[in-house]
């Protein structure tokens, strides 16, 4: 095992922007327990891909951890359990914590206040737990890509699994302004992380492992040392490098994070896969820990809750589903000062909709700002064409451009500027002097893209359908002439046949009438023959 | 020079035959301009450009018998992509009909449906499932939303209902700002002004 926290060569990304941390407002004290809602609200879509299908139904009651949704099979999807032990109450739409401010299907659990486990015991042997078994546990216990992506862990391996992956990247640079939920992890379970790590490198038959790591995290960073050196680590080949990266807005970026620590930039299109590099959030690290040693789904994860609104900043572990306002209240909400509540940081956050909504397997923050403290959406002035957005720009793209494209609805020419290599950091509109919001363009630009490509092959499918109902039609018209044109065939031999048998009747009926006249000629013969005689005989 | 003269004029003579062989041979099939056209159309089949179908639409319009401004279901999009197509001037939407820009679904309610067939055979898509006397229902993912089952219903058990938003189908919103363009305008406006100032300077 060999460290290097100086010596290692690092590269730098382009752009970026210096902020000012604002972590020390929640990164000293210890990991708190949220206190037990009443009512847990569980979306079933908390993952990239399909919804997940519900097993329970509603009146159920349900231990902790239990299963409550199931991955949808052959696409991508993730598990959900049970927070805690309860009764299904409801499966319907409720609000989420979503810039959209939509609802979607969520199972609502009563929770009895007894927080009971399902049964569950420690894996002892995982020594023995072969490549596909670690990938379908934490396949079982719904993992997802924690860092924001929310990609389901376990397609991600297998895929990884199918080509040959070199290096894993820990992400642990946690590189927005404010949240501290991966810094305070690092600090305080350490070990939890390094476990996983090894799990997720044997997974994938990795050869090598990096964990970048922002250098304003001293404290997170030697205690991981600590792990790597003073625990007892089975797995004897395990090379794990701790590396301090330049504190710099967006290292945490995946890209920028593949291109610090390798000096290797993912091309346009293509994933990190393509270069032989899988990348992990440190959350996610610990998640496999919990799924794997202690057998136990993810089922919480660690909030950062703070801001100048919050009374007592601090780091959370909240069992997901807990309505935010639960948070605001154990943290201290200072009503008066209160100016926006965003959950994720400064940088790539949005306003809640609605502080009733879950907490999920995405928030990793929740920021109250108080007046003043971040900066406020000033009316945007007319580009002045200054191109900081550009120079700031970590995917070395032209936002300037896209500005442009985008607000004339350019689909064409915003796909030829490389708009969906935007990774939405927010460098562009902090550094912008005329406050133009142009991650919202973007945003706005890449969904319409989206959308329209959507709709076109909605169209292609409705042209097919209609073609194909043409087709149809026309089909059963032959069929139809076709039938009728065998009937009046068949009519007119049958007429033609009748004919025949016409004219055959009419032989017969003058036969008959030959004989009726023979035998009429012979009954007037007779009578005549009959009368006469006395006739004759007077005579 | 007379030997000059008949070079040029095998040489003329050969390459015209290579040419004029190789146009013949080589023939590149391109698309035919109604496809394109039809490409461009939104395949709603709705009828409501007064010809039976999308298709027959782009052919009257490559055949120049029809405007490029009589689909409402594409509306201002589509009015651009033709006329960027066929390098002609975009016209505004032709709203003789009324025109309805939500994207609509019909949905049959099925208490009142007698089991006519009748909207089955309305479809364009082939998205009505049913059966004589039997009850009828849309298939939604198919449904073009071209309101032709609407009509025939002899019970008036279709109801044509905006498509509902949900997660998949949501989309970020483009910045807007009242403020903004104000503000904009007021800037541009007031450097037309010194601009105008200084050129009576």
């Amino acid at each position: 095992m060999s460290l290097h926290n100086t010596l290692y060569k690092l590269w730098p990304f382009p752009g970026g922007i210096k902020t000012a941390g604002k972590k020390e407002l929640s990164n000293q004290q210890a990991i708190n327990s949220s206190k037990l809602s009443r009512y847990l609200s569980i979306p079933l879509s908390q993952h990239i891909g399909s919804a997940a299908e519900p097993v329970v139904n509603v009146g159920d009651s349900v231990l902790k951890g239990q299963v409550l949704a199931i991955a949808k099979k052959d696409v991508i999807s993730a598990m959900i359990h049970a927070s805690s032990s309860g009764i299904v109450i409801a499966i319907e739409e409720r609000l989420l914590a979503h810039p959209s401010g939509l609802s979607s299907l969520c199972i609502i659990i009563e929770t009895d206040g007894y927080d009971q486990w399902i049964e569950h015991s420690p894996e002892k042997n995982i020594q023995s737990l072969t490549t596909k078994q670690i990938i379908s546990r934490i396949g079982n216990a719904g993992i997802v890509g924690m860092g924001g992506a929310l990609f389901p862990t376990a397609p991600k391996l297998t895929t990884a699994v199918q080509q040959t992956v070199e290096t894993l990247i820990i992400n642990a640079a946690e590189c927005e302004p404010y949240i501290t939920c991966d810094d305070i992890l690092m600090q305080k379970r350490p070990e939890e992380i390094i476990l996983g790590i090894l799990l997720m490198k044997k997974a994938v038959g990795a050869k090598n492992c990096l964990i970048g790591i922002e250098n304003d995290k001293p404290e997170a960073c030697q205690a991981l040392i600590n792990a790597i050196q003073g625990y007892d680590i089975p797995h004897s080949d395990a090379k794990i490098e701790i590396i301090q990266i330049p504190a710099r807005y967006p290292a945490g970026g995946e890209k920028q994070l593949i291109q610090v620590l390798t000096g290797q930039e993912v091309p346009s299109g293509k994933l990190p896969m393509d270069l032989g590099i899988i990348c992990h959030n440190v959350t996610t690290a610990a998640a496999v820990y919990q799924a794997i040693y202690c057998n136990e789904p993810l089922i919480s994860r660690i909030v950062t809750i703070t801001g100048g609104a919050i009374k007592r900043p601090q780091n959370i572990e909240v069992l997901i589903g807990t309505p935010i306002h639960n948070i605001l209240e154990q943290a201290g909400l200072d009503k008066e000062k209160v100016e926006k509540i965003i959950l994720g940081g400064p940088m790539m956050g949005f306003a809640v909709p609605s502080v009733d909504s879950p907490v999920t397997k995405a928030t990793n923050c929740i920021l109250v700002s108080a007046k003043g403290e971040l900066d406020s959406a000033s009316p945007a002035m007319p580009c002045i064409r200054c191109a900081r957005c550009t120079e700031s720009c970590p995917m070395s793209l032209l936002p300037q451009q896209l500005y442009w494209f985008a607000k004339a609805h350019d689909i064409e020419k915003s796909q030829q500027y490389h708009l969906f290599d935007c990774i939405e950091c927010g460098c562009c509109s902090y550094v912008c002097p005329s406050n133009i919001p142009l991650v919202q363009y973007f945003r706005s630009a890449k969904t319409e893209i989206l959308i329209d490509r959507q709709e076109h092959k909605q169209s292609n499918i409705a042209r097919e359908r209609h073609e194909f109902r043409l087709q149809r039609l026309e089909r059963i018209k032959q069929t139809k002439a076709e039938a009728s044109r065998l009937r009046k065939e068949k009519l007119a031999r049958k007429k033609a046949r009748d004919k025949e048998n016409d004219n055959k009747t009419d032989k017969n009926n003058d036969l008959i009438k030959e004989a009726i006249a023979r035998s009429q000629a012979k009954k007037t013969l007779q009578q005549a023959q009959k009368s006469t005689p006395p006739k004759a005989t007077d005579k | 020079m007379l030997s000059g003269v008949l070079a040029l004029i095998m040489l003329a003579a050969f390459f015209g035959l290579v040419l004029g062989f190789s146009a013949i041979f080589f023939k590149v099939e391109s698309s035919p301009v109604v496809n394109k056209i039809d490409n461009l159309l939104p395949q709603t089949q709705c009828g409501q450009c007064t010809f039976p179908g999308c298709r027959p639409y782009a052919e009257a319009i490559a055949a120049k018998k029809a405007p490029i401004n009589l689909c409402p279901p594409g509306g201002e999009k589509t009015i651009q992509a033709l006329a960027d197509l066929l390098d002609v001037e975009a016209l505004p939407l032709d709203e003789s009909e009324d025109t309805d820009p939500i994207p609509l679904v019909a949905v049959i309610i099925e208490e009142i449906c007698i089991g006519c067939t009748l909207c089955i055979q309305a479809c364009p898509v082939d998205a009505i499932l049913g059966a004589a006397k039997q009850m009828h229902t849309v298939i939604e993912s198919e449904c073009t939303g071209c309101k032709l089952c609407v009509l025939p219903c002899p019970v008036d058990c279709i109801e044509m209902v905006p498509i509902k938003q949900t997660l998949s189908n949501w989309h970020w919103q483009e910045p807007q700002y009242s403020v903004n363009n104000k503000t904009e305008e007021t800037i541009f406006t007031s450097i037309q002004h010194v601009l105008s100032e200084n050129a009576h300077l």
